[in-house]
């Protein structure tokens, strides 16, 4: 294909087109300006300041080696567990900012370098080259066209319908096989999402503490977490429990309390509530005690607990599931029942 | 008396002068300082509430009420304790501004500590409430930091971020930064719950708890903090990391190439 480019677009010939100005003629109405002429760069004309820039891009070139040779020094002496203060940062790792500052160095150095090297070394003369058509030459279109037209006829597709139609049968069944192995990536979610740890008669067990409590132990206006009776922290599936089971305690003054069902599920005015977000299932306890709203980090999802938990702003879609609670004989706080919904973000089978 | 001031220039007597001053002056400070405690105090605290009274009727009246009993532009502060007056006004946010934002913020206190001890005497009078902690109760030695990690994350990091860097709350309402807060008032905000921050009563967050917690926040979000990375860029993690180095980094590599490109290397310049 190289001969087809026209001698004048050739870089041999290009040099006399600098500067040249085509001349618009009836055929060419719009005249070919050209290439501007070449400029000369300082280091094209002054050999010293190509020595210059030479030493200056071996310069950079050597500080990005020795800033190599400092990376690896720094890995080798400093202790990792050294601080320093460095000024703007604070009291930060030395280890971290010597490894940091000298590769970021090496890196920079090399590409300043060979930046510096293109710009004002390397050769900066124009070139024009021609695009031409991709397109194949018309015999050779021809013969593929019959090529294809010629297998197709001796593959007997068009008149074995038996054949074609089981062929296209096969090829639609087979992808089922890659469909049916999706039901193995894990079991079945039957009934989980419905249930949590609560039930009749499960304390209600303080997180920070560990230990039961009694209604006196909430004040108005205070936050409590509380955990099902009987999970402990190093348990196997304490993280999948509490992720459902997880509950706020707040305590509302009771004639703040505007629903008539909160209140009932309540124990004079401490009303327990899910913790995770009905939208995506965040934890929610940003709990404002004088407004009595609980907002939620991820998507400012908003709750009045006062008033059965209803969403009173954001996209959560439902209120937060409050729990049934109520005094034991012995005066503990103890759940009444599990929630009577699912907790958490909704799922296509929820309803 | 001619025995006496015969054997003035005993070798032994100037011992027992000395010995004798010093029993004197532990005698009388016996006597006068803190022997008689219960008394003392009982003299020094009707004082104190006394000058409280007065401090108050300037100063906070206006809002809470001659009495405490609170209007329609305060709350009322029967009940709310020492520890709550000794939080708010401690930390500058009382007495407030007439016209408040969503929040009261934080600011340089008006009073010196003495005033606001009165003025707490005063509001403790009203009815009982929280004590201003003692030191031994807040202070961050002897305290387990993991502990007061697990603790913190669980009960504080919601509003008040991981290592306590404060965040957003509704309408404008936010959970201040705690860096470098006293901690006598962190041990206050969680024992009084002040403003739309909920309590940590004692019942809830034991004494040793919060003692954690504060231990946590002394290690983690102080002046002294060790950071190894540097620049934690509020705390938040790989998102607010993630979105400088997008912006800075990323923008500052196109700085440079716009500013490679835009500069001629040609001998004339245009």
């Amino acid at each position: 294909m190289s001969s087809q480019i026209p001698e004048e677009n050739l870089p041999a010939a290009q040099d006399t087109a600098h500067g040249a100005v085509g001349v618009a003629d009836e055929k060419n109405p719009f005249a070919d300006p050209g290439l501007p002429p070449h400029e000369h760069r300082r280091q094209d004309i002054d050999e010293r300041a190509a020595k210059r820039s030479e030493r200056t891009v071996a310069l950079l070139f050597t500080v990005s080696m020795l800033a190599t040779i400092g990376f690896i020094a720094a890995f080798v002496a400093i202790p990792v567990d050294k601080i320093v203060y460095i000024f703007p940062f604070g009291h930060v790792s030395a280890l971290n900012f010597a490894l940091g500052v000298t590769l970021g160095v090496s890196l920079f150095t090399i590409g300043a370098g060979a930046v510096h090297w293109a710009r004002t070394l390397m050769s900066d003369e124009e070139l024009t080259d021609e695009r031409h058509a991709i397109e194949a030459e018309p015999e050779v279109r021809a013969k593929v066209m019959d090529d294809f037209r010629q297998g197709a006829k001796e593959s007997q597709l068009g008149r074995r319908k038996l054949i074609r139609n089981t062929m296209f049968g096969a090829l639609a069944v087979v992808p089922l096989s890659g469909v049916v192995l999706l039901r193995e990536l894990g079991p079945l979610p039957e009934d989980k999402l419905r249930h949590t740890l609560w039930s009749k008669g499960k304390l209600l067990i303080n997180q920070n503490t560990g230990e039961p409590m009694r209604p006196s132990d909430i004040v108005t206006g205070s936050l409590t977490f509380a955990k099902p009776e009987g999970l402990e922290e190093h348990d196997h599936d304490f993280n999948n429990e509490i992720a459902k089971a997880a509950l706020m305690l707040v305590r509302i003054q009771p004639e703040d309390i505007k629903d008539k069902r909160t209140m009932e599920w309540g124990h004079e005015g401490i009303l327990a509530y899910s913790k995770i977000c009905t939208h995506v299932g965040c934890p929610i306890s940003l709990y404002e005690q004088q407004t009595h709203h609980v907002l939620c980090p991820c998507h400012q999802s908003t709750f009045d607990l006062s008033d059965g938990a209803k969403v009173i702003f954001g996209p959560a879609g439902h209120a937060l599931p409050q729990l049934r609670i109520g005094v034991n004989d012995e005066g503990y706080l103890e759940a009444l029942s599990d929630f009577e919904e699912p907790v958490g973000p909704a799922f296509w089978e929820r309803g | 008396m001619k025995k006496l001031s015969a054997r003035r220039r005993h070798p032994a007597a100037a011992l027992v002068v000395l010995l004798l001053a010093l029993a004197c002056t532990g005698g009388l400070y016996a006597v006068f300082a803190p022997a008689d405690k219960a008394q003392a105090d009982e003299t020094a605290q009707s004082l104190t509430i006394e000058e409280g009274k007065k401090l108050y009727a300037v100063d906070c009246a206006s809002c809470h009420g001659t009495g405490g009993q609170g209007t329609s532009d305060g709350p009322s502060l029967v009940g709310v304790g020492a520890a709550a007056v000794d939080f708010q006004v401690g930390t500058g946010r009382m007495p407030a501004a007439t016209s408040q934002g969503a929040q009261i913020p934080r600011k340089k206190p008006v009073y010196t500590q003495a005033e606001i001890d009165a003025l707490a005497a005063y509001v403790a009078s009203l009815g009982a409430g929280p004590a201003i902690p003692a030191e031994s109760q807040y202070s961050p030695e002897g305290a387990d930091i993991a502990k007061g990690g697990e603790l913190f994350r669980n009960n504080c990091a919601q509003c008040h971020n991981f290592t306590g860097k404060g965040g957003a709350l509704t309408h404008g309402k936010y959970a201040p930064n705690l860096e470098d807060v006293d901690p006598k008032h962190i041990y206050e905000a969680m024992l009084t719950g002040p403003q739309n921050m909920p309590s940590f009563p004692d019942s809830t967050l034991s004494e040793q708890n919060k003692k954690d917690i504060i231990a946590y926040l002394d290690e983690v979000n102080s002046q002294d903090t060790e950071n190894p990375g540097g620049l934690e860029l509020g705390g938040l993690g790989p998102v607010s990391e993630g979105l400088f180095g997008w912006i800075f980094g990323l923008g500052g590599l196109i700085a440079v190439a716009v500013w490679v490109a835009a500069r001629t290397a040609k001998a004339k310049k245009s």
